[in-house]
């Protein structure tokens, strides 16, 4: 039943429809989430002050995620955070933050409909990466953020636990992530080093 | 395969996340100036066999602009640095030196 001021027009749709595989690790399309790009110089106090004001959480360390009141906040560059929120709430924190931030030399921008958001879950999440980015899965821990590529794509992920991962990708590769992530967690593809 | 450290993210750092940017440290030569200055600003690069300076960035991960000196021979790296500099930090002079003795590339030794 659709209520009155929404349309058939604005239905979300997910890149990839919610698609799931389940292999020796499970694929899954998270379903649509708020992602906000705030581009500033994170040493600089305006920007910080502005972050911990609107977020309840500081500016995270490098290569590091803060858990914030109202979501995630990542660590992209010495110049860029990720702020990771409720779809529908991202609009409202963008707001807020411009509004923080005032003159302070910095953007604000929501990104969600520009990204994908992939989930791994099980207990060799860390193989499936492996096997996919060039990174030495054994610096990573729950609670760090690298930005890297995923063969040729590039992609962001974090290790929300010990187990599973988030990957955000850009939505027009949305896709390829997904077939290479499913192939990648394939039953009797699994190499044994978690 | 080469290992880089990113200054910036403190992330090491595999050579397809990065992209090369060639030689480290050229004085750029516009208008007004000699011929010659011009040419060389262009065209003349270092071929060592030994230490070397580049420029790298950091494509896939911050994106950001980095220095770093390394031996072409051995593949050694000796360390990275940020780009606003123009010459390599003591430290890393330092490093080379002991590593390599006597070494000297352009004007650096």
């Amino acid at each position: 039943m659709m209520q009155k001021g929404q349309s058939k027009m604005s239905n979300i749709q997910t890149a990839m429809n919610g698609a799931r595989a389940t292999g020796y690790v499970d694929v899954s399309e998270a379903p649509a989430t708020g992602m906000i790009t705030l581009r500033g110089d994170l040493a600089d106090a305006g920007v910080q002050k502005a972050v911990k004001s609107v977020m309840g959480a500081g500016v995270p360390a490098t290569l590091a995620v803060t858990d914030a009141d109202v979501g995630q906040i990542l660590w992209m560059s010495p110049d860029e955070l990720m702020i990771v929120c409720a779809y529908d709430q991202a609009d409202q924190v963008v707001a807020d933050l411009i509004a923080a931030l005032g003159e302070t030399h910095s953007m604000v921008v929501n990104v969600s409909d520009a990204r994908a958001v992939f989930d791994l879950n099980g207990s060799a999440t860390f193989e499936i990466i492996a096997k996919l980015a060039p990174i030495d899965m054994k610096s990573m821990q729950a609670g760090t953020v690298r930005r890297t590529r995923f063969a040729q794509i590039p992609a962001a992920f974090w290790m929300t636990s010990n187990d599973s991962a988030r990957i955000i990708c850009f939505r027009s590769v949305a896709e390829y992530m997904f077939n290479q992530l499913r192939n990648s967690a394939q039953a009797g593809f699994e190499v044994g080093d978690w | 395969m080469l290992l880089l450290e990113c200054p910036y993210c403190g992330a090491k750092c595999e050579e397809t996340e990065l992209s090369p940017g060639g030689e480290a440290h050229i004085k750029r030569y516009g208008p007004g100036s000699s011929d010659q200055d011009f040419e060389a600003y262009l065209f003349m690069r270092e071929n060592p066999k030994g230490v070397h300076f580049e420029r790298w960035r950091h494509v896939y991960g911050c994106g950001k602009w980095f220095h770093a000196a390394r031996c072409t021979q051995s593949l050694e790296v000796f360390g990275t640095y940020a780009a606003q500099t123009f010459e390599p930090p003591q430290e890393i002079k330092d490093k080379i030196s002991a590593k390599r003795p006597g070494w000297s590339w352009r004007d650096f030794s």
